[in-house]
């Protein structure tokens, strides 16, 4: 077993460690916490698609985390008020029907905005996907049916059949569980003849031309496929916190996610989850000390990109090498 | 007499007032290893850019196999039969050089968009990139990243992903580049014995090698080709003598 096998296997049982003994022991703050990693390390993982395979910075995956988040909110307030969204067709409760609707809305939104940022490579596309996460931030603030500004509330945990997902410990099991699927999604597209012409597109876009196989098809594709698990990763985190707003669709949280990843190890398979676990731990513990704990963030951001570029997973198990 | 492979009419390309490209015709016939030669600034680049597919020409036709492709970007070429190598390696940095191939190996055999079988343990895949790396003798290099290989071993590697492609025309733009003289003529048995499996249009600097493969040679000055023909024809063409061979003929 590789060293990096070994660390994520660690990382993955720590995640579902702590939660598990802190519900034991009645600390259900912890296990609050516990998801909230396991949520943003969902989200992280949908960017890593993009970012880490593809090397497509995208810094307005917050417009599909928001989406997957208002999807969720917009659904449940429908079926709570008992009226019928368009088409006559009813709102729902229901997890799995929430999470497919925030999959979809993400995909289909996704290929537009995709189709055309990814006309444009570096500064560029860093800055277009900025704009379209604000076009649909601006327009979430003022739009008053669903909160505007204020946000929208869900007022009951949406079900998923046969758990009580009220509690902490059942709601992080969900969440523990699609994350390690969105991950055994990720390694699997990492190896497939998708992921090698995704990477090669990082790479070098004009090799992979050169073998015939079109560069832009293949990010468009990556693109999509990374805003719909974001956009799942919305969907849940509304959920935890029974409230979506527009700071979900901010470009704040566009910014937290690149954080997320370039702290955990960029490419790498947990890097996500390891970035998750260093932010939220330092958002708690340093952010009981100062109110400014994003500063220090900012001096261990900066320490990771010049000393530590594969990130804490680089730290711990060594530069990855694969095939 | 046979069709050309590849039949390029008056093709015109400028920069601002620099003619580039200034109607060039070449054709490329079925087993022929057309040299392309010329001083440097000639537009050699500029054409090989125009035939791969990076640039667009301003008129002019190319056909390849009959059909004009003029229009088509660099992957819709690659994906009809026009293998390439690069005056400059260009290869994916991280990747192995089996992965390297095998990338060409899986662009020939269709979609990309499959996303769940692992290509390592795919010997569809492999095992047809492990035959073009022995092919081109890299065989043992075949697990090492494309970065760290030697400049030779890039070159080799090119000619491989090239191989692989199963094309039905070659461009290599200065396959000898940087290479010793014991590579230079390792490659040059090597392309010898290409030329019967697909047509090769070559841009070479390296004398020796064009003088010992062409079968025809083309001279390019100033966007211009000045003389076609065998290597004797060429060897005493005035013309070329003056414009390029100069002293070294």
């Amino acid at each position: 077993m590789s060293r990096e096998t070994i660390v994520n296997i660690v990382l993955a049982l720590l995640l579902l460690a702590i939660p598990l003994g802190a519900s034991a022991m009645g600390e259900q703050f912890y296990v609050t916490l516990a998801t909230r990693i396991a949520i943003l390390a969902l989200a992280a993982t949908g960017l890593n698609i993009a970012l880490g395979l593809g090397g497509l910075v995208s810094f307005g995956h917050a417009a599909f985390f928001g989406l997957g988040g208002y999807a969720a909110g917009i659904l449940a307030t429908h079926a709570f008020n008992a009226e019928p969204l368009f088409f006559g067709l009813p709102g729902t409760t229901s997890m799995p029907v929430i999470w497919l609707v925030a999959i979809m809305v993400c995909g289909l939104v996704a290929l537009p905005i995709g189709a055309i940022s990814l006309r444009t490579t570096g500064v560029y596309f860093i800055m277009i996907t900025l704009a379209f996460a604000q076009m649909i931030y601006y327009f979430a603030i003022s739009w008053p049916a669903y909160g505007g500004e204020d946000g929208l509330s869900i007022y009951v945990r949406n079900a998923f059949p046969g758990v009580n997902t009220a509690q902490p410990l059942p709601y992080f099991l969900i969440c523990y569980v699609v994350l390690m699927a969105a991950l055994g999604l990720f390694w699997l597209l990492r190896g497939s003849r998708f992921g090698a012409a995704l990477q090669a597109a990082r790479q070098n876009a004009t090799r992979l031309s050169a073998v015939g196989i079109a560069p832009f098809n293949i990010r468009l594709v990556a693109f999509a496929i990374s805003a719909m698990v974001t956009g799942l990763a919305g969907a849940l985190f509304a959920d935890l916190n029974r409230f979506v707003s527009p700071s979900m669709l901010s470009w704040h949280m566009s910014g937290e996610l690149i954080v997320l990843i370039i702290l955990g190890g960029k490419g790498g398979l947990f890097g996500p989850v390891a970035g998750a676990m260093l932010y939220v731990l330092f958002e708690f513990a340093l952010g009981g000390i100062t109110e400014r704990w994003q500063f220090f963030l900012g001096l261990i951001l900066l320490g990771v990109v010049l000393f530590a570029r594969g990130g804490l997973l680089g730290l711990l198990a060594g530069k990855a090498r694969h095939g | 007499m046979a069709e050309p492979v590849l039949e390029i009419r008056d093709l015109k390309k400028t920069f601002g007032a620099l003619k580039a490209t200034d109607g060039v015709s070449l054709d490329l016939m079925p087993g022929e290893i057309h040299a392309l030669i010329g001083p440097n600034g000639a537009g050699k680049s500029t054409l090989i850019h125009q035939l791969s597919g990076s640039f667009r020409p301003d008129s002019g036709t190319i056909t390849f196999l009959g059909q004009d492709i003029a229009g088509l970007d660099m992957a819709a070429r690659a994906r009809l039969g026009l293998g390439r190598s690069f005056q400059i390696s260009s290869l994916a940095q991280e990747f192995s050089a089996l992965r390297n191939v095998m990338l060409a190996v899986q662009a020939r055999q269709g979609t990309s968009f499959r996303f769940f079988r692992p290509v390592m343990s795919d010997k569809s895949l492999t095992e047809p990139a492990m035959a073009m790396l022995k092919r081109v003798g890299l065989a043992e290099r075949a697990h090492v990243p494309a970065a760290e290989l030697s400049h030779g071993e890039r070159r080799q590697l090119e000619i491989a992903i090239a191989l692989a492609l199963g094309p039905k025309a070659f461009l290599f733009d200065e396959p000898m580049a940087g290479m010793g003289p014991e590579g230079s003529k390792a490659l040059t048995k090597f392309l010898d014995g290409l030329r019967q499996q697909a047509p090769i249009l070559l841009v070479e600097h390296d004398m020796d090698a064009v003088f010992a493969l062409a079968d025809r040679i083309s001279v390019l000055v100033y966007g211009r080709v000045i003389a076609t023909g065998t290597v004797d024809d060429i060897r005493n063409d005035p013309e070329v003598r003056r414009a390029y061979l100069g002293e070294a003929a």
